[in-house]
């Protein structure tokens, strides 16, 4: 195994820049790299990318793997598949980190199963073990309700990271770096799955993933009709609506608004949490938040174990008097 | 039409947090006796999905689950809500997997089955969150897989799947034969009829060992692992709320609101 060197991350990019899972996995890359004493990589796959290899430079990355091809301008599992596999025969890495994404969830278990390797999927916490080398890979299960470490025994150890678990490094102009270009051979007969339409059913205001403040609404609330309050709640306050699963699956909101396990993860200063239980497939989606507020009417449920500030009482009657309240002390 | 439908049975997801436990001395997971197995949600799912298929244009749904510990009532769950026939991998030599020899023995009994247009399978086991068996099947078959389907539609010998991603969904076509991971999104899975019941109670299982997959046991259950678990533990929560006390339900909302300003939240 020692033929497998360095770690690759795979640099994700959005609306023509680096994503903030390509900056998160370059610091935890080159983190994992200097342990182990060895380099960090980015695979960058795209059309148009290559100028952004010196930014990949610039957040950690000593060498850039490019796949620059039109073929490649938007996700297709097929094609990603390929070049990411050209770019592994050619780095030969021992560690390869996905972000757990929409495209890490779909590429990442392709790619370790046509690499015959080991993989862990969502990973919150990873190391390298000093006495083994070995990368831990840490990683909620049970729905959140325990966590487990693993390690792989094969090559390349494969991970994918949740969003916003690692952290990038300060950008650095100045870092020096090799960019390479590979020629990954795609086609377009090697699409057996092809995209043909996106439909995009977007929330107006602050993205949930970018927001300060989060209003969360859950079974609890009854129906669409309060939500109309949780969005002034968030409008006052600056932020964003989300909700926990039965909301969105009974339609009274997007699917887009979810925060969970399945969902988005989401790591505001503030969680206000209305209605909503707290089960430990919803909390792995918001217990990053700085602070969670709870309001639901059953003092048992278990919300209460993870908020800080709580109030047991049915919203509809705490709700209005908690909006005009914090109406009167914002001034808005 | 030909579909084949993996199903794992796990204990119950949506049990209280408290019944999920870790024995710290021999670092494996504890459930409650009060938790009941169930089928994991999204591969009850995914059976609806097939299900919806058949509805349409008719054909066999061949449920498929590996597992030694598969409770009868539990497992004939998708037989009674319209599936056909249940395939059961039951052998020692098949369990303590991980992901790996997992897909690695269903791709197998797949391949034993022979016939297939589409696989279904859920978008992750509620049990370990794995997320990867699906793909890993698709792979090791050579068909081509689309994941978080919420929607799924068959013409022309292709599949035309709507797939979940964060802002909306794509719609993807693909060839068959293919697999398919299903999300939530889809919608709620059908309940058993009561002569759905009646009928499983006719339908025996068929039971397939390592040897009936003709697999290697290099490559099955603990020795066909690529993973290994080091460590199992409960994160650590602080757990201490301030709950707001006041005469009323409106004079606490005031209070909640005071006190988020006290603590600089707002
Ligand atoms: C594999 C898997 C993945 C999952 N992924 C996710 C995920 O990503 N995100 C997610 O959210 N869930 C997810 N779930 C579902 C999760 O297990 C829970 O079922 C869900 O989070 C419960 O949502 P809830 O708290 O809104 O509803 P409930 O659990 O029904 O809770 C409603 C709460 O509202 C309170 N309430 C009722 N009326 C009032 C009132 N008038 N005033 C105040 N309070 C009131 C009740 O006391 C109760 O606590 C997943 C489940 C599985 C199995
Ligand atoms: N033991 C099993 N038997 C049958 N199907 C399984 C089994 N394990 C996983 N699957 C299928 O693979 C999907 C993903 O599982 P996992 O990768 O373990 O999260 C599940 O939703 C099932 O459809």
């Amino acid at each position: 195994m020692s033929d497998y060197k360095g770690v690759l991350v795979l640099a994700e990019v959005a609306q023509g820049k680096l994503a903030p899972i390509a900056l998160e996995l370059l610091g935890a890359g080159h983190g994992l790299a200097q342990q182990l004493g060895e380099q960090c990589s980015a695979a960058l796959l795209g059309n148009g990318v290559t100028a952004l290899a010196q930014e990949a430079i610039a957040y950690g990355a000593d060498r850039v793997y490019v796949v620059d091809d039109p073929l490649l301008q938007d996700y297709q599992s097929d094609l990603y598949l390929a070049a990411m596999d050209k770019i592994i025969t050619e780095a030969s890495p021992q560690i390869v980190l996905l972000g757990q994404t929409s495209i890490g969830r779909d590429l990442a278990p392709r790619l370790a199963f046509r690499r015959q390797t080991g993989l862990s999927m969502d990973c919150v916490e990873l190391s390298i073990d000093p006495e083994t080398r070995l990368l831990l890979q840490t990683r909620p299960v049970y729905g959140g309700n325990a966590r487990a470490t693993f390690v792989s025994e094969s090559r390349p150890q494969m991970a994918t990271v949740r969003a916003k678990a690692m952290t990038p490094l300060e950008r650095d102009a100045s870092r020096q770096g090799e960019v390479v270009a590979v020629a990954a051979g795609l086609s377009p007969s090697m699409i057996r799955a092809k995209v043909v339409h996106r439909v995009k059913e977007e929330v107006e205001g602050i993205k949930l993933e970018d927001a300060q403040v989060i209003v969360g609404g859950g079974r609890g609330v009854g129906g669409p009709e309060a939500f109309k309050q949780l969005e002034e709640l968030a409008r006052i306050l600056g932020g964003a609506v989300g909700a926990s699963r039965p909301p969105c699956d009974s339609n009274w909101v997007p699917a887009s608004l979810q925060i969970g396990l399945t969902g988005k993860v989401v790591t505001p200063e503030l969680y206000i949490a209305i209605g909503i239980s707290g089960a430990s497939q919803h909390m792995a989606g918001c217990s990053g938040a700085r602070n969670i507020v709870a309001i639901n009417k059953n003092p048992e449920a278990n919300i209460f174990n993870e908020a800080s500030y709580g109030v047991v009482g049915d919203f509809r009657q705490v709700l209005p008097a908690f909006i005009a309240k914090v109406r009167e002390l914002v001034g808005k | 039409m030909n579909m084949i439908v993996c199903v794992k049975q796990v204990p119950d997801p949506e049990a209280p947090p408290a019944s999920f436990q870790v024995d710290a001395a021999s670092g494996r997971m504890v459930i409650a006796p009060s938790v009941n197995p169930v089928i994991s949600p999204f591969d009850e799912q995914a059976v609806e999905a097939a299900l919806r298929l058949k509805d349409a244009h008719g054909g066999k749904i061949t449920v498929l689950s590996l597992g030694k510990d598969a409770v009868p009532h539990v497992i004939k769950k998708p037989l009674a809500m319209g599936a056909d026939e249940l395939i059961l991998l039951q052998d020692d030599a098949l369990e303590g997997g991980d992901s790996w020899s997992t897909a690695f023995a269903l791709a197998h009994a797949i391949k034993k089955i022979g016939q297939y247009d589409l696989i279904f399978c859920g978008r992750q086991a509620a049990d370990w969150d794995a997320g990867q068996v699906g793909s890993g099947i698709a792979e090791l078959l050579g068909v081509p897989s689309v994941t978080l389907a919420r929607k799924v539609e068959v013409s022309d010998g292709k599949a035309v799947v709507e797939r979940v991603v964060p802002d909306g969904y794509e719609v993807v076509e693909v060839s068959l034969p293919a697999l398919i991971t299903v999300s939530n999104e889809l919608g709620e899975p059908r309940y058993p009829t009561l002569r759905g019941i009646m009928a499983t109670k006719k339908i025996e299982p068929i039971v397939w060992t390592a040897a009936d997959l003709g697999v290697e046991a290099s490559q099955c259950g603990v020795a066909g692992r690529r993973t290994r678990l080091l460590k199992l533990f409960k994160p650590v929560k602080e757990g201490r709320c301030q709950l707001i006390q006041a005469d009323s339900p409106a004079e606490a909302g005031e209070k909640l609101a005071l006190k988020l300003r006290e603590a600089k939240l707002l």
